[in-house]
């Protein structure tokens, strides 16, 4: 008998140590919030020393290289970078779980343009004054707007980035179309007059990122927008059950169902879409700039370097409206130092580090007089279609339950298009009804 | 003496993180706002309606589906592990050529971290991927359906199951060859040989690796979340619901749905241990009248196939347990 219970004991430590690490997540982040307010203290932008920025992995090794600059002009208020990783999730849930505990390890955020609403509504982050930023008129209004909550500036967009439309400029020349598609009606007639010619056999006509992730909210907002509609209007109320929302989603709803958008394509993120564009399997495909110097590669990896051209993306009566990308730079409330802070951001988003990035990384400007530099146009033959694309674009949902609000557009945005039963109408009403429950608090 | 810096260490690392986790689940925090549009803050204490609202409305169909899940890919994940690592062991037991090399390779997938072999699955099973190519047809795997569960199961055995390979491949050398010699003189078949030697006498160290086995695949999160993704019904468990209210700021949410977890964990971890318990003292208990139910059934069967087991159990067992 003894033997038995002390045994019993011990598997049951058992489970209960293995159950441990997922307890450990859940009380990760502890109730540090509960300090009393201090917003006003927190507004003042006094202090200068030395700062930290902290910002995913610096992939292309041009942001050391920026803050060396910094560090040489100004040795008494030198930026060290803090490298987060790579994966955009990861890195708010590090900078969430920093400013629960009110740390001051991190000065300046880089922060995804969608994080700014819940940043700024949990006092995250510093409102700054917008006098403090003496360029902010000369930078593309649309990328400043993602800065704002309620009217009040909280960061400053240093990098910014739209949805481009990468057409086949060679098959569509062989079947006598000299412009790229304008509407969504014309890129379906330009698909089916492609597949008429030899060269076109065996293309999918469309496709984007449909896979249930942030890309899906990107897309899908995209074909809301571009055909009049909106998901959150300029009042920050949902307004999805519309007849121009319904337009949008039906022609997504109906490219899956005709097959103008492959099956596959429902598991397309950004590299599968890619892929299978570089493999010469899609006529158009929907992608961010960075894919234009790669599938532009002439060491093989892709089949259609030379062979392609981009375009706005296509609209239901003229060009459509992309889903506005990028990154902000935000002040931390509990840094340290925030005068320099301020003087540091402002000069990441000089025109001069701008173009800077530009040339060795690709990244797009917020500047909007960088668009129009003949010289960078060379270099970047996209800049005039991106510079297009970006001024009118939209940005996603701003409000403070992002999380939720975008896992409840991707919800019904995969019913509508992997279930062809879905009625676009209804799942559009329900996710009004959701909205509206997640928006107003 | 060296009891109580033991016990402060296990108070520090096992009941301080279930207690706090505990407190946590009876508060909410960051909900309100305010008219500057800023959240409220500190935390308000609300009793058990954190966990009231798991069972409520939407949230409640989250849920139930979730626990359908987990306990789903348990069951499954876990008997197909079985029967596939018995045979493991059992080609690894073997005297063969080459014995080493097919005893390491079983083993590879084991010592391959989860997130890692989720992504190779992932690139296994993806649209264009090997998988579609060998079967000649395009089954999205990562989209909702009965597809996904499977990618999840074909991962999650292919992984695991040299685990429970290799502790019975340990309880397999425990038993001595004059039984096997005994039996075969006796003209036993090798079916008979398996059912009434093999398996009873390496029943304990296979039930220790069963066990650790459920534990691990009812908090199964990296393979379902990596291998098929975030919020897809078809493969949601209880632990990515956690992580998911957690991963929005709202800890108190969180720590209920660890709780239960917890709850289910251990109650499932305590049936199977009674079970076994009643087996390793298997003698004990019958002479004493009125044992557990499950303990009763349990014996019943194990009363046909023969008492040598027992004594053998208890020091493997023992052993296993480590």
């Amino acid at each position: 008998m003894r033997f038995e219970r002390s045994h019993t004991r011990k598997a049951a430590f058992l489970a209960v140590a293995s159950s441990l690490a997922l307890l450990a997540t859940a009380c990760g982040g502890d109730d540090g919030s509960s300090g009393s307010g201090g917003s006003s203290s927190a507004n003042a932008l006094e202090g200068r020393g030395p700062i930290t920025l902290a910002s995913g992995k610096d992939t292309s090794g041009n942001l050391q290289n920026q803050l060396n600059a910094w560090n040489a002009a100004h040795p008494t208020e030198k930026v060290e970078l803090k490298e987060l990783p790579d994966d955009a999730d990861a890195q708010r849930q590090q900078m969430v779980q920093n400013a629960q505990n009110q740390s001051d390890a991190y000065s300046v955020l880089v922060m995804d343009v969608v994080w700014t609403s819940e940043f700024a509504a949990n006092q995250w982050i510093t409102q700054i004054p917008e006098d403090k930023v003496p360029d902010l008129g000369k930078l593309v209004p649309a990328t400043v707007e993602t800065a704002k909550y309620r009217d009040k500036l909280y960061g400053v967009p240093i990098t910014s980035d739209g949805g481009l439309l990468y057409y086949r400029k060679d098959l569509l020349t062989a079947a006598g179309i000299t412009d790229p598609p304008k509407t969504w009606d014309e890129l379906l007639a330009d698909c089916q007059k492609v597949a008429a010619t030899p060269g076109g056999k065996g293309m999918n006509c469309y496709a984007g990122q449909f896979e249930k992730y942030e890309g899906l909210t990107v897309n899908f907002s995209e074909a809301i927008n571009s055909a009049g509609g909106s998901i959150v209007d300029k009042d920050g109320k949902p307004d999805v059950d519309t007849p121009e929302a319904l337009a949008g989603a039906q022609e997504l709803q109906n490219g899956f169902k005709t097959g103008a958008i492959p099956k596959a394509a429902i598991t397309y993120k950004e590299e599968e879409s890619r892929r299978a564009f570089q493999d010469g399997k899609l006529l158009f495909l929907r992608n961010w700039p960075y894919v234009y110097s790669l599938a532009n590669k002439t060491d093989g990896s892709s089949k259609v370097a030379g062979k392609f051209a981009v375009a706005p993306l296509p609209g239901k009566s003229g060009p459509g409206v992309s889903s506005l990308g990028g990154h902000d730079y935000a002040i931390s409330s509990f840094a340290k130092n925030k005068a320099t802070a301020v003087d540091f951001i402002n000069f990441m988003a000089s025109e001069a580090q701008q173009k800077d990035n530009l040339t060795k990384t690709s990244l797009a400007p917020t500047w909007a007089s960088l668009y129009d530099d003949p010289a960078l146009a060379k270099q970047f033959p996209y800049l005039p279609q991106l510079k297009a694309s970006i001024a009118s674009a939209q940005p996603r949902p701003r409000v403070v339950k992002y999380g939720d609000v975008t896992a409840a557009i991707q919800q019904t945005a995969y019913d509508i298009l992997s279930k062809p039963a879905t009625d676009p109408k209804t799942a559009l009403a329900d996710l009004q009804t959701k909205l509206q429950s997640l928006i107003t608090q | 003496m060296l009891l109580s810096p033991t016990l402060l260490v296990l108070g520090l690392v096992v009941l301080f993180p279930i207690i706090s986790a505990l407190r946590e689940s009876l508060f909410t925090s960051g909900t309100k706002l305010d008219e500057n549009g800023f959240i409220v803050k500190g935390s308000t204490f609300v009793g058990l309606d954190n966990y009231l609202d798991i069972f409520k409305g939407d949230t409640g169909d989250r849920f139930w589906n979730a626990f359908y899940n987990t306990t789903f890919f348990t069951v499954v994940c876990v008997v197909l592990e079985t029967v596939l690592g018995v045979a493991m062991a059992l080609i690894m037991h073997k005297a063969f050529k080459g014995r080493g090399i097919v005893r390491a390779s079983i083993l590879v997938p084991w010592a391959i971290p989860t997130v890692v072999s989720a992504l190779l699955w992932k690139w296994i099973f993806q649209a264009d991927g090997i998988a579609n190519q060998l079967i000649g047809t395009q089954v999205l795997w990562s989209t909702e359906g009965w597809q996904s569960k499977m990618s999840v199961i074909i991962a999650d055995t292919w992984k695991t199951a040299p685990f429970i390979g290799l502790l019975v491949l340990a309880g397999l050398q425990t038993i001595p060859a004059e039984v096997y010699e005994a039996a075969k003189v006796d003209g036993a078949s090798v079916w008979k040989t398996f059912t009434r030697i093999t398996l009873p006498l390496v029943k304990p160290a296979l039930l220790v690796a069963v066990l650790f086995r459920i534990l691990d695949t009812l908090r199964i999160f990296d393979l379902p979340f990596v291998l098929v993704g975030p919020h897809k019904d078809s493969v949601e468990t209880l632990s990515m619901l956690a992580y998911d209210e957690a991963f929005n700021t709202r800890y108190g949410p969180a720590a209920a749905y660890a709780t239960v977890l917890f709850i289910y964990v251990a109650v499932v971890a305590y049936a199977f241990v009674k079970i076994l318990g009643a087996d390793v003292i298997g003698e004990a208990r019958a002479r004493k009248p009125g044992g557990g139910g499950g303990g009763k059934r349990w014996r019943k069967k194990n009363a046909a196939k023969g008492s040598t087991d027992t004594s053998v159990g208890a020091v493997a067992v023992g052993g296993g347990g480590r």
